[in-house]
């Protein structure tokens, strides 16, 4: 019953990128093109999702715990150091190559296209690249600590 | 470069519904929607009860395509206007990025935003502008795509 809900929840957001065209790099790369032929729908998909989610998680979050775990797991994280800015600025320039990004590329394998297979690859490659980074650089930090 | 059409109503509702899906996420399992961290979670698992509604979601989202086919009966629409080189590269650095950032356009930019995160402010600004700035570069100073 869990899962069934949750695997619901996944293909209503996968629905929702196919209707809304954000599966489609050309769509979401031409929002970017201030100066060449601007495509605003990107922008009028975010902001639905964005107030539709906003009006949402209002009235979730006055429940006491979520349907099927003991407590709500929002992210901790208040410090806005280089790490968020730098991972926010290499993600666009990215997506801005691409065309692709996460959100995107997941609902969009379901199309079979060997593009999305090709960014999902190199997607996870990078993942796992970054947090390799991040243990050398921790591992570091400790040994130059003690 | 290949040219797309305005389509205000089909984007006002798929986002509709994308902002609905992450309010199902939050009340079934109290979790935010980020494509990012769900994506990481389920290729590293830290236990098997959390990789299998993990595994549910993606098969949810990769199915997303087919309920479209079913409904109006055709695939949706990917036109990569892009090199072979720049899929790759781009997939690397966004794999880079949301790491090192904690979060892309569905975790910063519609779950953070919707609850007022100060992070997902700066992280959306920041990646917002820096998209725009590399299609301005590609198309109108190296002359590409």
């Amino acid at each position: 019953m869990q899962l069934f809900a949750i695997y619901f929840a996944g293909l209503i957001f996968g629905l929702g990128i196919s209707i809304s065209g954000m599966a489609n790099p050309a769509k979401t790369l031409n929002f970017f093109d201030i100066a060449g032929g601007w495509d605003a729908s990107l922008a009028v998909v975010m902001a639905t999702a964005l107030l539709v989610a906003a009006i949402g998680y209002r009235l979730v979050l006055r429940r006491p715990s979520p349907v099927f775990a003991p407590r709500f797991q929002l992210p901790t994280a208040r410090v806005i150091d280089s790490k968020l800015v730098l991972g926010a600025s290499l993600f666009g320039v990215g997506w801005g190559l691409s065309g692709f990004c996460p959100g995107a590329s997941l609902p969009a394998l379901g199309t079979g296209r060997i593009e999305v297979f090709a960014f999902t690859g190199a997607l996870v490659a990078g993942m796992f690249s970054a947090r390799w980074l991040m243990r050398i650089s921790a591992s570091r930090a400790a040994t130059a600590s003690a | 470069m290949i040219e797309t059409t305005f389509t205000p109503v089909s984007a006002a509702l798929g986002g509709a519904m994308i902002g609905l899906s992450t309010v199902a996420l939050l009340a079934l399992r109290g979790n935010v929607f980020g494509a990012t961290g769900i994506l990481a979670g389920f290729l590293s698992p830290s236990s098997s009860s959390d990789w299998a509604w993990r595994a549910a979601l993606v098969a949810g989202l990769v199915s997303g395509p087919l309920a479209h086919f079913a409904l109006i009966g055709e695939m949706p629409a990917v036109e990569v206007p892009v090199a072979p080189w720049m899929v790759l590269v781009g997939g690397f650095l966004v794999g880079l990025g949301v790491t090192f950032g904690a979060g892309c356009t569905s975790g910063h930019g519609i779950c953070g935003l919707a609850r007022g995160a100060r992070r997902s402010i700066v992280a959306t600004a920041t990646f917002m502008t820096t998209t725009a700035l590399t299609v301005y570069a590609v198309r109108h100073i190296f002359g590409g795509v």
